[in-house]
C-alpha cells in the first residue's frame, strides 16, 4: 500500500515538474537564439522583475485615447485634449497629474475664473497657517490657508468636514486615506498621499525639546 | 447530499463573484488615466449610452473648485450627484456651463459619454483605489 502511494506522488511530482523544465529549456533556447531579453522575461514570471518596488508608471499623462478609461471606438474621444499638451509650461510634480497646480496659479501660468460667468472676480484669500502637533516623531502638521482658500470657498470645508475651532478635530491618516477630512480631496482631486508627498504636510520640524508621549495604555484598557 | 450540492452551490458563486471583482480592478488599475478622472455610471449603461468622464484637470485651468463645489452644488463625491440629461438641460450641475454660451452645449453627447462601456463609477487613481487593489502583482494587459 505504502509503494503504491509513493509512485503515486513521484508520478505526480513529476507531472508538475516537467512543464517546468520545458519553461526553463526554452528560456536558455531564446538567450541562445539572440531574443531580447525583454521578450524573455515576459515568457518567464511577471513576478520577480528587477526592483518591483521601485516600478515607475511609464505612461505619464496618456492621451484619452489610450488611457484606458476612454473608449477608443467612440469618434469624439479622439477630439478631447491631451493632457500632456494642456501641461506644457506648468510647474513638474512627482504625483497625482505630475503638475504643482498651486504653484501652476501662483506664477500666473493659469488664470481660473472665481465666477462662473465673470473673469474678473477675485477669491477672498485668507493668509493664516494652522499648525497642527502630531502624536508620532513625524514633523508636525502646518495647515495653509492660502493655498486653500486660492481655490476654495470657506463653505466647502466648514462646518461640514472641519469645525472651524481648536482642538475639535480629530485627524488621523487612517482617516484621511479611507477619504475622511482631508482625504475628501487629498488623495482624489488634489495631491495624493504617496510616500513623496508627506512633507508638504509634514513640514514643521519638531521642537528641540521634543519627547515622545508615553503611551496610555493600561491593564484594564489595553487600546489606547 | 442535498445539502452538500447547495453549499457547492454557493462556493461556486462566491468565487465566481471574487474573480469579477479581481477582475474589475484588474481592468480599473491598469488603466492609465489621467488622476482624479471621474467616471460616472449612475444611469448612462442602462440607457445605453457609454459613462460620461469627468476630467478634473481640464476643468482646474479653467475655473476654481469653489465654483462648481460651492455655486453649482456639486458634493465631494463620484456618482453622488444623482446627475441626469433632464437636470443639465434644465440648467444645474453641467448645464450651468455645458449651455452654448460659457462651454459647449449637450448636443455633444459623445464628448462626455466617452468611457469604457461598463464600467463602473469611480474616481481614477485615487488612494482609495490603490488601497484596495494593491499593484504589487503585475497585471496583464490585451493587446
Amino acid at each position: 500500500m505504502i509503494i503504491i502511494k509513493q509512485t503515486r506522488f513521484l508520478s505526480l511530482a513529476l507531472l508538475l515538474a516537467v512543464p517546468f523544465m520545458a519553461t526553463q529549456v526554452q528560456a536558455s533556447a531564446d538567450s541562445l537564439s539572440g531574443v531580447t531579453a525583454v521578450n524573455v522575461a515576459s515568457s518567464v514570471s511577471a513576478a520577480n522583475t528587477f526592483n518591483r518596488n521601485l516600478k515607475k508608471d511609464k505612461v505619464r499623462n496618456a492621451a484619452p485615447p489610450e488611457d484606458g478609461i476612454h473608449d477608443p471606438a467612440n469618434d469624439s474621444t479622439h477630439v478631447l485634449q491631451p493632457p500632456l499638451e494642456a501641461f506644457e509650461g506648468f510647474p513638474p510634480s512627482d504625483f497625482g497629474n505630475y503638475v504643482d497646480w498651486v504653484k501652476t496659479l501662483d506664477d500666473g501660468i493659469i488664470q481660473p475664473r472665481w465666477d462662473r460667468k465673470d473673469p474678473t472676480e477675485e477669491p477672498f484669500v485668507m493668509d493664516l497657517d494652522i499648525v497642527r502637533p502630531v502624536k508620532a516623531s513625524v514633523p508636525d502638521v502646518v495647515f495653509p490657508h492660502r493655498q486653500h482658500t486660492m481655490w476654495l470657498a470657506c463653505s466647502n470645508c466648514h462646518p461640514a468636514i472641519f469645525i472651524p475651532q481648536q482642538q475639535a478635530n480629530q485627524i488621523n491618516m487612517s482617516a484621511i486615506l479611507l477619504g475622511q477630512k482631508c482625504g475628501v480631496c487629498h488623495g482624489k482631486v488634489s495631491f495624493p498621499i504617496t510616500t513623496k508627498s508627506c512633507k508638504k504636510c509634514h513640514s514643521k520640524p519638531k521642537p528641540a525639546d521634543w519627547e515622545p508621549p508615553l503611551s496610555e495604555a493600561t491593564l484594564k484598557n489595553p487600546w489606547r | 447530499m442535498m445539502l452538500i450540492a447547495r453549499r457547492n452551490f454557493v462556493c461556486k458563486f462566491t468565487i465566481l463573484g471574487l474573480l469579477a471583482g479581481l477582475a474589475f480592478f484588474s481592468a480599473v488599475q491598469s488603466a492609465k488615466a489621467e488622476y482624479a478622472d471621474v467616471v460616472i455610471n449612475n444611469y448612462a449603461d442602462a440607457a445605453g449610452m457609454r459613462p460620461a468622464v469627468f476630467p478634473h484637470w481640464f476643468h482646474r485651468i479653467r475655473f476654481r473648485c469653489k465654483v462648481c463645489h460651492a455655486d453649482l452644488g456639486f458634493k465631494f463625491k463620484a456618482g453622488g450627484n444623482k446627475i441626469t440629461m433632464a437636470k443639465i438641460i434644465n440648467g444645474q450641475f453641467c448645464g450651468a456651463c455645458h449651455n452654448g454660451e460659457i462651454a459647449w452645449s449637450v448636443e455633444n453627447c459623445s464628448m462626455c459619454h466617452s468611457g469604457v462601456p461598463g464600467l463602473p463609477t469611480h474616481f481614477h487613481g485615487s488612494t482609495v483605489q490603490r488601497l484596495i487593489a494593491p499593484t504589487y502583482k503585475p497585471l496583464e494587459t490585451k493587446q
